[in-house]
């Protein structure tokens, strides 16, 4: 063997920070390239002869899709509060902050389903129902990830992991992509259509 | 040379039986991760080049078939989707696995859990994609129901891979030991996070169309997304290259890192060597976009801002990644004349050579004027990546087995072997590329006709008998040489010589922890304080003064 010098412990890099960015890079092309091919198919059907993109007598509800937008800017916000608050080691706040992140996303999902409902969207209605609802789906599978997420650091925190805090920026760094990500979606399939 | 003891504790002493079997399988040591990607991977390779050499001289004659016919589209796709994600990136995960933890000075992987999560996932997408293959699934298959098996598990068998490339990058961005930036991150841990990087940013956008399709499918309407082609057209993309040329970025890196060590030099210029990996990765954007991006037939016709429009995505797309791969392999070529030749050496050369070709062919493939778009030439310049990366994998294991297993391979042996699978790559791929000029049809996923006799998608007027006939030698000689290459490293783990610590007189941190590595890798982190840590300790040579 050789004669290298031996090193103290390296300082943390970051591991959980570079992962979640990863990820999140994963989940943008995964949904960059579903609304790549819904703009294409958009384009192509309003070119088309009809000009009829949405199915006839399917309109796509605005409200609950901003309500959705709007959701994300308390996540973003309650987010940033748990990595202020575990900075501080303010363990009360940071798992009211990360409680109050989980409860936004699972409002999320619902708002999601909501308009699933009241979409009454059959799937087997052609290009557009397919589109819509695997890029929904998608974006709610995102954001159930993300409840996870939520959930998972609140417990490592709550449980004694208060030195940990890396975990709670990876954390604000997920939600800070998913909302960014889901922005897009929300112009394309929501307002533009 | 002065030694210290930097032996880390002893490996756990192997157990028998059942408990064995439930340590591998629950295992997070990136090397058994990695002999675990590398052992699947290997049975893929020997069963997806059965099919393949049956489907090449299946080809000899379009009039007649000896196989059943109902089944071509079937093998077709297990062929294709066998070697692209059961071994092509299996094959370098599973080598990246192995080697990059012990380059970077690292005593594990980052997220060890999720990088077995993600062998375990793709373990499980792939099988079932060939359960629904064989089944009369997959692209273009005739029973819906395995149809949509065929579209999820591909993309559970892809997600799987994310996982573990997620996990690597993120080793090799985060666990590097202290004074390792990442200017001295050795050059082929350095190409595994290129295309790390890249793979993780491209899958997802394969993963996503293959949901769509599952969703059309299992809804059907009248829509180009529904039917059983939507695979072929609308995911295909995923299949081949500019995709596939990202599996093959660490056969460049592998290249530099044997021809540095065998001529016992420091590599320079190491930047552009570095750089030279980074620009391969650029195909990356074909995935992105999607679709093939073609310089348009009549494009000397063209006035000048078209030429420009035309041109440029090309560039980018196609000439950049070509232009990578033909610096990295000339930047290094100086140092090959004065290398030590060895069986790691030649087969990085000879690896890395395919890929060249790979990359050339797939530009040439996309120019409008030379009509190659839809012909058997896609399938040539596949099979010559694929090979590239089934040499540099012999490669690979030849130069670090001792490390996982404390043995030397026979180098005479494994030199021939190498040597003859390059041969079987170059015939199993140059004859498909001749008979894309001659005009023979190909696709990705091709169809048959239902109550037709005969593969009518590859009748043509040509020559047909001669070049598949050759690239069916070709590749039943890789499979005879993947065979015996199997067995000759089976052999060699069990009863080979015994390797020593630094048997190659190697440059970088693997060498100087104990063969076989302990379960941690390293007793103590080391610091360093150049990009070839052992190179500092050793003698310089006569040639290394006189570049001082």
């Amino acid at each position: 063997m050789h004669a290298l010098p031996p090193a103290p412990a390296p300082a943390p890099r970051r591991q959980m920070l570079v992962g979640t960015a990863l990820a999140a890079g994963a989940a943008a092309t995964l949904v960059g390239g579903l609304l790549a091919i819904y703009t294409k198919f958009r384009h192509e059907a309003l070119a088309a002869a009809d000009g009829r993109w949405i199915p006839k007598g399917i309109s796509v509800p605005l409200v609950p899709a901003n309500v959705l937008l709007i959701a994300l800017i308390p996540i973003c916000l309650f987010s940033q509060w748990a990595v202020y608050s575990a900075k501080r080691d303010d363990k009360q706040h940071t798992g009211l902050a990360l409680g109050l992140v989980a409860l936004m996303g699972v409002a999320f999902i619902n708002a999601q389903a909501f308009i699933w409902v009241t979409m009454k969207l059959p799937v087997d209605q052609g290009t557009y129902s397919y589109l819509f609802y695997t890029l929904t789906g998608v974006v709610t599978a995102l954001a159930v990830i993300g409840v996870l997420f939520s959930a998972a650091t609140a417990f490592r925190y709550l449980g004694g992991r208060t030195t940990d805090r890396e975990a709670v920026s990876a954390h604000a760094l997920y939600w800070y992509a998913f909302s960014a990500v889901f922005s897009v979606l929300w112009f394309v399939v929501y307002v533009t259509k | 040379m002065t030694t210290i003891e930097t032996h880390a504790t002893s490996a756990a002493p192997a157990s028998a039986g059942l408990s064995s079997v439930a340590e591998w399988i629950t295992t997070t040591d990136h090397k058994r991760l990695g002999r675990l990607y590398l052992g699947a991977s290997a049975l893929s390779l020997v069963g997806s080049l059965v099919v393949a050499a049956l489907l090449a001289f299946e080809r000899v004659d379009t009039a007649t078939t000896f196989l059943n016919i109902g089944s071509i589209t079937q093998l077709f796709s297990v062929y294709r989707f066998g070697l692209t994600y059961m071994v092509m990136l299996p094959v370098v995960i599973g080598v990246a696995l192995v080697v990059v933890p012990l380059q970077l000075g690292s005593r594990s992987l980052a997220f060890p859990r999720l990088a077995a999560a993600g062998f375990w996932t793709w373990l499980i997408g792939a099988i079932a994609s060939v359960v629904a293959i064989v089944a009369n699934g997959g692209p273009n298959g005739g029973n819906p129901r395995f149809v949509d098996l065929f579209t999820l598990a591909a993309a559970l068998a892809l997600a799987g891979l994310v996982l573990t490339l997620v996990s690597l990058a993120t080793s090799i961005l985060t666990t590097r030991t202290p004074g390792m930036n990442m200017k001295r991150v050795p050059v082929f841990s350095w190409s595994v996070l290129v295309m790390a990087l890249t793979s993780v940013l491209a899958l997802p956008i394969v993963i996503g169309l293959l949901v769509l399709v599952y969703v059309a499918h299992k809804y059907p309407s009248l829509s180009e997304l529904s039917g059983n082609h939507a695979v072929d057209t609308w995911v295909s993309f995923g299949f081949t290259h500019p995709t596939t040329i990202l599996f093959t970025i660490p056969v460049f890196g592998f290249l530099a890192e044997v021809v540095a060590t065998a001529s016992k030099r420091r590599l320079r210029p190491r930047g552009p060597v570095l750089a030279a990996s980074a620009l391969v990765g650029v195909a990356l954007l074909a995935t992105a976009i999607q679709t093939p991006v073609i310089i348009r037939a009549g494009f000397r016709s063209l006035s000048g801002g078209d030429k420009i429009s035309d041109l440029a995505p090309y560039a980018v797309v196609h000439v950049l990644p070509l232009l990578g791969a033909f610096l990295a392999v000339a930047l290094v070529l100086p140092f090959v004349g004065r290398a030590k030749p060895s069986a790691p050496l030649l087969l990085g050369v000879l690896a890395a050579l395919l890929g060249l070709a790979g990359v050339a062919a797939s530009a040439l493939q996309h120019i409008g004027d030379a009509a190659l778009i839809g012909t058997t030439f896609e399938e040539g310049t596949w099979l010559l990546l694929v090979s590239s990366v089934v040499v540099f994998a012999m490669g690979a294991v030849v130069y670090w087995a001792p490390k996982w297993s404390g043995r030397s391979l026979p180098a005479v042996p494994a030199m021939g072997l190498g040597f003859l699978t390059f041969v079987g790559g170059l015939l199993a791929g140059v004859p498909m590329l001749i008979a894309g000029f001659a005009d023979q049809p190909g696709a990705v996923f091709p169809a048959v006709e239902p109550g037709v006799e005969g593969v009518i998608k590859f009748s043509y007027s040509g020559p047909s008998g001669l070049w598949n006939v050759l690239t069916g030698v070709g590749l039943s000689l890789m499979l005879v040489t993947t065979l015996a290459f199997v067995a000759l490293t089976l052999r060699a783990a069990a009863k080979g010589e015994r390797a020593g610590d630094d048997p190659w007189d190697g440059q970088t941190l693997e060498w100087a922890t104990p063969s076989p590595a302990p379960s941690d890798n390293f007793a103590a982190l080391h610091v360093i304080t150049s990009a070839e840590p052992l190179l500092d300790l050793k003698p310089a040579t006569t040639s290394e003064r006189s570049d001082a």
